[in-house]
């Protein structure tokens, strides 16, 4: 009995049902086809089109994975507000990615001569000899009696 | 330190600048169609294997060699478009016993909203889905409806950027209509 509960229990956590989708949470992550601009801030007569056919989807019980499916076989892999990963676009990643990387070296730089404009100059010269350790005690001396 | 430092800053700048450049200018449409046709030439049609709308299956330029295709790119989202529809049923009636054809060319279009334009105009020739809009990209296409008349040789003759009319039709047609493959 007890196995048949721990059973069920199981199934329940395991296979539950995927979230519902809804059009707020697909439409910023898909374009308006023919504005080139992500779908939730396009006010034209094709997004509107499209805000309709993902309705639709929504209303056949699709999640949100069908229902991007379901557009990019609409409309291409377009339609998906990630810029493809081939050709000029591919510039969409490696950009991001080089600045992240000179901006890194350039902390680093900036760092290392930080660190050597903070650092105490090194002593020069040699250790006082003991007659002008002396001589040096008696003009502080003097000076904080003023 | 400093004067590497402050070239290698300089050459981000301008291989960004460079990119932006580029990117901009490989978004342009292109115009290659439009000046051919102003200097009395005629060129290839782009082509391309595109799923036919409402029919299944695929289809393309290629099936129509040896007629005159008049290529309409449409949307039912777009207004001129769908009004100029029963203009273009008319013409292909008209054309087809001369071997002619309209052919559309549906573009970014959900399918179900286009079929039901088909169906309202009853239209009787085909349309080609272009879905992700690369076959209009290589017409240089810009704004919505454009309509190419290309020659039984699959050149592009003529080509109008914006609603057709039956004057723009009868002037350009005939011509076509009376050559020979």
């Amino acid at each position: 009995m007890r196995r048949l509960l721990a059973l069920a229990l199981l199934l329940v956590f395991t296979t539950g049902a995927a979230p519902q989708a809804s059009l707020p949470d697909i439409e910023d992550e898909v374009m308006c086809v023919e504005c080139g601009t992500a779908l939730n801030i396009s006010t034209s007569a094709v997004a509107d089109q499209e805000r309709a056919f993902i309705r639709r989807q929504i209303a056949l019980g699709k999640d949100k994975q069908e229902v991007k499916a379901a557009l990019v076989d609409e409309f291409g892999p377009g339609v998906l507000a990630d810029p493809p990963s081939s050709g000029f676009d591919l510039a969409a990643y490696l950009v991001p990615a080089l600045l992240a990387l000179l901006g890194v070296v350039g902390i680093g730089i900036a760092a290392r001569r930080w660190r050597r404009q903070a650092s105490p100059a090194a002593p020069a010269g040699e250790p006082l000899g003991d007659e002008d350790a002396a001589r040096l005690d008696a003009e502080l001396a003097a000076y904080d009696r003023r | 330190m400093r004067f590497r430092a402050s070239w290698a800053v300089i050459l981000a700048a301008a291989l960004l600048v460079g990119l932006l450049a580029y990117g901009v200018a490989s978004r342009r449409a292109d115009t290659s169609i439009d000046d051919a046709i102003a200097a009395g030439e005629r060129v290839d049609a782009p082509d391309a294997e595109l799923p036919v709308l409402g029919r299944g299956g695929e289809g393309s330029l290629a099936d129509y060699k040896g007629k005159v295709v008049v290529l309409n790119f449409w949307a039912s989202w777009c207004k001129p478009c769908t009004e100029e529809l029963p203009l273009l049923e008319r013409t292909h009636k008209a054309i087809a016993g001369r071997d002619a054809t309209v052919l559309g060319a549906n573009y970014q279009d959900v399918s179900d909203s286009a079929l039901q334009f088909v169906r309202r105009f009853k239209l009787s020739y085909p349309s080609l889905r272009d879905r992700d809009g690369d076959f209009a990209d290589r017409y240089g296409s810009r704004a919505f409806p454009e309509t190419f008349v290309i020659d039984r040789s699959g050149r592009i003759a003529a080509r109008r950027r914006g609603p057709v009319d039956q004057a723009w039709l009868d002037r350009t047609l005939p011509p076509l209509l009376g050559e020979k493959a």
